[in-house]
């Protein structure tokens, strides 16, 4: 494996509306930010890959549009995933591992606000069996939560905890969305959207846009003195129908957790692309983590750009790592439907 | 249900609302439209002019925020003649879409073509702008009702290639 490290990552204040900005003017600035701070251009990127999902726009290669944010003459290599734009760090990571490319500009991008995102959610299911039924967003994730509380695996207690410590995290991250603090009182009144789920435990409809630059080992350094290391990186996606998988066993992460011999690792911070308040306590407790830092973002709880905050999970540990004395980071990233397919990333500081 | 309405399949109809947004560069631009008047965005970095502007030069990636006033003047940059009629359009065929070259952009948009014979339409042709009247302007490029050709001689479209400055 060749080492590739992260050099930089930049993320768009997170918007409950971007209104008339478009997709393309939210992508342009972190885009120049990162440069700018790199003192690079893109003439320095052999390989850019995007993340984004054309049913937020509503319009058919929507993701292509996104491509005017970037400079493209003379012609640049680039390639697109319909999916969390952590993913176009996975397909940017392989481009670099085959000799194709040293250094990948990843963005990722999702404007919520102009859509139901509850109907455009639900089309990502089985088109069968289960997207005829529209299930939203937040009811999907109910069943996931429900299951794990009659389980005992995660307790109404551990939930507020997750929503109370994601709001007061929030103030470490100047990009975020809700910054209100909640306190036990108002979480328990709050009416439930899809029992056992109220409003708290759900993530806010997020406008955005992130971007990210890694680069091989050799490369990294001429970017900047202090690049994070990818040590491990791996994903892995379980069934599309909901109703064969048992949403109390994390099948797949449990396989990524053994193939990058996680449980080897004292990890000193993590950043979990945790959509509901359950999924937090479920995840550390998988990962191992009930003693690690966790979503000092405040994580998607307080801002939940869709096709990017898979992104800024990896992004918000390169950013821990860079500026504290941490070695060991793990991030993750998800997608689908009660944490379907997940992957997750292992970032080292080299001393 | 008798045997003869079983279906074999089922329907599974699929709508989805939006807001629509056009982006705060084609917001201006529409807002000049809606007053008869086209301004096209020029690139900081390469000088190109586009209209109608999205917001950014794809070829640099950087935001167009140079407005640049045109006249409503250019020339067929490229065209189709159009035989088969579509549902719905009070257009009757034959008639002409065109590629619009306006004078000082560095592309086209697809306009129609009327007020000529389609067996004379040629590339390089000067043609000029028919505006709907004023009371029923809005934010489109519908406030054109069409291009017809005007008495000036050819382009060579050839000569129109972008060249960087
Ligand atoms: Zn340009």
């Amino acid at each position: 494996m060749k080492k590739v490290a992260i050099v930089g990552y930049a993320q768009h204040p997170i918007l409950e509306n971007a209104g008339a900005l478009n997709e393309v003017e939210l992508i342009m600035p972190v885009v120049h930010q990162l440069f700018d701070e790199l003192g690079i251009s893109q003439n320095n990127i052999d390989f850019t890959c995007s993340g984004s999902c054309d049913y937020l726009q509503g319009a058919a290669f929507a993701f292509v549009e996104g491509l005017s944010a970037i400079q493209t003459n003379p012609p640049i290599k680039e390639s697109h995933v319909e999916m969390d734009a952590a993913w176009a760090m996975y397909e940017s990571m392989l481009k670099i591992q085959m000799g194709d490319a040293d250094t990948a500009l990843i963005y990722g991008f999702g404007k919520s606000s102009p859509g139901r995102l509850d109907s455009i959610i639900s089309l990502q299911m089985d088109p069968y069996y289960i997207s005829p039924l529209w299930p939203d967003r937040v009811s999907l994730a109910a069943i996931q939560a429900r299951v794990l509380l009659e389980k005992n695996i995660v307790t109404p207690e551990q939930m507020i905890t997750a929503v109370i410590e994601a709001r007061t995290n929030s103030k470490n991250n100047k990009n975020a969305l809700v910054t209100e603090l909640v306190d036990k009182e108002a979480y328990l009144a709050s009416e439930k959207i899809s029992s056992p789920l109220n409003e708290f435990d759900c993530p806010p409809i997020s406008d955005g846009s992130s971007a990210m630059i890694i680069a091989s080992e050799e490369k990294a350094y001429d970017f900047t003195d202090q690049p994070i290391f990818i040590e491990g990186i791996d994903h892995r996606i379980e069934s599309s129908n909901i109703g064969s998988r048992d949403l109390s066993k994390p099948t797949g992460i449990l396989a990524s957790i053994e193939q990058l011999k996680l449980e080897k690792t004292n990890f000193d911070v993590a950043e979990l692309h945790t959509q509901f308040s359950h999924e937090v306590p479920y995840l550390q407790s998988v990962l191992n983590l009930n003693d690690v830092p966790t979503n000092l973002s405040g994580g998607p709880l307080v801002g939940n750009v869709m096709m990017c905050a898979g992104l800024d999970a990896i992004g918000k540990t390169y950013e821990s790592l860079k500026s504290n004395d941490l070695t060991n980071g793990l991030a993750h990233a998800s997608s689908g439907p009660c944490l379907q397919h997940n992957m997750l990333v292992h970032l080292e500081k080299k001393s | 249900m008798s045997e003869e309405e079983k279906k074999d399949y089922a329907e599974s109809p699929i709508n989805l609302e939006y807001h629509y947004t056009a982006g705060s560069a084609t917001t201006r631009f529409l807002n000049q439209v809606k007053e008869g008047k086209i301004v096209g965005q020029s690139c900081p970095k390469c000088s190109a002019v586009y209209v109608p502007p999205r917001g950014s030069c794809p070829r640099c990636g950087v935001a167009t925020n140079i407005e640049v006033p045109l006249t409503d003047k250019g020339c067929i940059e490229s065209f189709t003649i159009v035989h088969i009629p579509i549902p719905g359009n009070p257009i009757v065929p034959p008639y002409v879409c065109a590629m619009i070259r306006l004078d000082g952009a560095n592309i086209s948009f697809l306009h129609l073509i009327q007020g000529i014979d389609v067996e004379e339409i040629r590339i390089g042709m000067r043609i000029q702008a028919v505006w709907k009247p004023k009371d029923e302007w809005t934010h489109s490029l519908e406030n054109i009702k069409w291009f017809t050709p005007i008495d000036e001689p050819d382009v060579d479209v050839a000569t129109l290639r972008f060249e960087e400055s």
